[in-house]
């Protein structure tokens, strides 16, 4: 402020100093005069203006520090933190409420064989079984909805975007409340779910080690059995941990049909099991076991997406139907490694699976005939993904299936099985930018339909909004 | 199905009564503390080691089995563990440690948190909205946290609550001590700046006013890139342009290492917890170790 005022008076000062080299000298004399006479009142009223200044700004602060100080207690704790700052949001995934993700997938594909022609002999195909179209094509586009109700549910939104017939169309994929507070461990899921069988069942395909599903999900669940029912899932109060959990569901989906038994046309029984050996290795195993009931399942349309309208008109005109009980049971087990369980460097995943079906009841065929039949069906999976430094893993895969012979009635329809299995075997690279990036190439050998295939893949997967979970 | 569940839970309700408080740390830390606050009336577990990067966890089946049994819960917060903690809880199906209940504490709503972002995107890479979740490297954080870690444990264990204050009255006075020695220590350090991994270290560079002029990853949570650290090459060019390179045991010793050699900055593993190092084997001899090797860098 004062050297402000000084600026001002020192360029006046010059200015009419050099106005005034040019006057004689007793008027130059009196300007002097002048000039230090103005200089010593700008001074002093400068001086008084600060003083009042000060004593304003004292007076200010006095204010404030006396309504202040009745709230906080002095002296505070440089520490602290304040307390407007800091909120309680762990519980949820994001700062958002409801957590909204979407998940992103796109893949190229190309094929030795026509995959709208791509049948397992003897498994016939429902679901979303089967290749994915040959070309470029849009993978599931996958919006999550998730948030606590209040303190004692939670609830799921899985809402997948699709082109049916050309037209995109949105579709519930999972749409369930559990509880949280239930007393000894337990819990219900009520709504529309993936059912907890096996290893891979609920696990959503952004999460999957490989594009698609291996050959006995495929085959005998249509790549992932969904349904609408209840779950209760107890979790044992031991140092081991043991998991048991049963469902009850609408029995609509595949392996299930018809929603029989006035809908509630099948059940799960499952255990789970696990632990660390060390920092290092931590395991999984458990057993599950499905009954369906189909009450004119249909079944042979295996193609992922339902785009192909004159081909969805054949199989109307030639449905494979079946009425009878589905039963499944299946086994799984992980391994994981991460030196010093530090996995975000290095770690290696095996995991395996095996899966035993019966199957008995009839087939109608298409002249709306019936054929008895009682198979025993099998399949498994061995896998191995490594992740040798961060963002790259590498993967390798075999699947194979095996059936029984269901009987010479059988001979010429696509329940006869062809004479060696139907196996396949894949290969893996991805990269990830990040948690929430992931391109993948995918190589299969494919042993399984009805001629050798060579099958070459490049997927993108990218999620944005809440922050996925890191599930074992 | 309910009465084999039901029998299967009367069989069990023995191994229930436990005597102990038992607690699930999210890291090292925070069970480090509850030991010298619990003593021997706790029995504590760390979901994560000082190995391992705290984010990169998943929910693994002994950590569910932990969560189920478990009667207080103790995390940073911050999103930190967002990516298996919202998941542990929901499938150990406990309801009395649940977010909300006292058998739940977010250690870093306990204390100033920096770095709290306005406005963030993932461009920006993996960072947290509700500020840096690694508060544990200022011990005036520790002290704020135990008082309430004291709280928690008078309150599910009442009958042993007297004891809880006095070990903590004992605890905080061993603490204050030692936080006045290592701030003495310290004072040596002011101004020193840092070349930091990955942004772990706000809280102590806050502490003991170091400057981190610059971090080896590029992007937050995303490794160190070529490009990135070519061009903190040329902006470090010799060992007078910043005082210390430093990192976390989990994180790659490869970057840093390489910027080290090609421009003389000493190069410095820091643990970021207990257990991080050798010699860090509990909170107090945690700091005594970031101090002497910074001090031990610097000559």
């Amino acid at each position: 402020m004062r050297t402000l005022h000084l600026g001002i008076i020192w360029a006046c000062l010059l200015c009419t100093t050099a106005s005034a080299l040019a006057q004689p000298e007793s008027e130059l004399d009196a300007l002097r005069a002048e000039l230090a006479q103005m200089r010593a009142d700008y001074e002093s009223r400068i001086a008084q203006l600060e003083e009042r200044l000060d004593a304003a700004e004292q007076k200010a602060a006095e204010q404030q520090t006396s309504q202040v100080a009745p709230q906080t207690t002095p002296p505070t704790d440089p520490w602290q933190p304040d307390p407007a700052s800091n909120h309680t949001t762990s519980s949820s995934t994001g700062l958002a409420n409801p957590d909204l993700g979407v998940i992103f997938q796109g893949r190229v594909w190309s094929y030795d064989n026509d995959p709208d022609d791509y049948q397992i002999p003897g498994f016939p195909l429902a679901g979303e079984a089967g290749p994915a179209p040959e070309g470029i094509s849009l993978g599931e586009t996958e919006i999550n909805i998730s948030a606590n109700v209040d303190d004692k549910f939670t609830a799921w939104l899985t809402a997948p975007l699709h082109i049916h017939d050309g037209e995109a169309a949105i579709e519930i994929e999972e749409a369930w409340v559990e509880t949280l507070a239930m007393s000894a461990g337990l819990s219900l899921r009520m709504g529309r779910f993936y059912s907890n069988i096996g290893y891979l069942n609920d696990k959503h395909s952004h999460n999957w080690d490989f594009a698609d599903q291996p050959l006995p999900y495929q085959a005998f669940l249509g790549n992932q059995h969904l349904d609408d029912g209840l779950r209760l899932r107890w979790q044992a109060p031991t140092e081991l941990y043991l998991e048991l959990g049963a469902e009850i569901t609408r029995g609509e989906r595949y392996p299930a049909g018809g929603a029989s038994h006035s809908g509630f046309g099948s059940y799960t029984l499952r255990a789970r099991t696990g632990g660390d050996m060390g920092y290092s290795h931590s395991w999984q195993a458990g057993i599950s076991y499905l009954q369906a009931d189909a009450d004119d399942r249909a079944v042979g349309h295996g193609h992922e997406e339902s785009d192909h309208a004159d081909e969805d008109a054949d199989h109307e005109d030639n449905p494979l139907l079946f009425t009878g009980q589905s039963d499944l049971v299946m086994m799984e087990f992980v391994w994981k490694w991460a030196p010093n369980g530090n996995s975000k460097q290095r770690n290696f995943v095996f995991q395996s699976e095996y899966l035993w079906r019966n199957e008995d009841g009839n087939y109608y065929m298409a002249d709306g005939s019936g054929l008895p039949y009682n198979t025993d069906q099998q399949g498994w999976y061995l896998q191995a993904v490594y992740q040798p430094f961060p963002r790259w893993r590498f993967g390798v895969r075999y699947d194979q299936l095996s059936s029984d012979y269901p009987g010479d009635d059988f001979v010429d329809t696509p329940l006869m099985p062809a004479a060696d299995d139907p196996r396949r075997y894949s290969i893996m690279a991805d990269w990830s930018n990040s948690e929430f990036s992931r391109l993948r190439l995918q190589y299969t050998l494919d042993q399984a339909g009805l001629e050798d295939d060579n099958q070459l893949g490049l997927q993108y997967i990218f999620s944005i909004g809440a922050h996925g979970a890191h599930s074992f | 199905m309910k009465k084999v569940l039901f029998v299967i839970i009367l069989l069990l309700a023995p191994l229930l009564a436990e005597a102990d408080l038992n607690i699930f740390a999210c890291e090292p830390e925070w069970a480090a503390l509850a030991d010298e606050l619990g003593g021997d009336m706790v029995k504590t577990n760390s979901a994560t080691n000082a190995l391992q990067d705290p984010h990169y966890v998943q929910a693994r089946p002994s950590l569910i089995s932990q969560v189920r049994r478990a009667d207080l819960i103790i995390c940073s917060g911050a999103q930190l563990e967002i990516g298996w903690l919202p998941m542990l809880l929901q499938k150990g199906n406990n309801r009395e440690v649940l977010p909300g209940t006292n058998g739940f504490l977010e250690a870093s709503q306990y204390v100033k948190r920096l770095d709290v972002a306005v406005n963030t995107d993932r461009s920006q890479g993996d960072v947290h909205p509700q500020g840096n979740p690694h508060i544990q490297t200022n011990p005036h954080n520790i002290r704020l946290v135990a008082d309430e870690m004291s709280k928690r444990m008078a309150l599910l264990d009442a009958d042993n609550s007297e004891t809880y204050q006095q070990r903590l009255q004992d605890f905080q006075q061993r603490w204050n001590n030692a936080i006045t020695g290592w701030e003495q220590r310290g004072a040596a350090l002011q101004g020193k700046r840092v070349i930091a991994h990955h942004k772990s270290w706000i809280y102590l560079e806050d502490w003991l006013g170091l400057e981190e002029v610059a971090t080896l990853e590029a992007v937050s949570g995303v490794p160190p890139t070529a490009n990135h650290l070519a061009s903190l090459l040329d902006r470090f060019a010799d060992s007078n342009d910043a005082d210390f390179i430093i990192r976390a045991p989990f994180q790659s010793e490869k970057p840093s290492v390489w910027l080290s050699e090609r421009t003389g900055i000493p190069a410095l593993l820091l643990p970021l917890t207990v257990g991080g190092t050798d010699e860090a084997t509990d909170l107090f001899k945690l700091f005594d170790n970031i101090l002497d090797r910074l001090l031990n860098a610097e000559g």
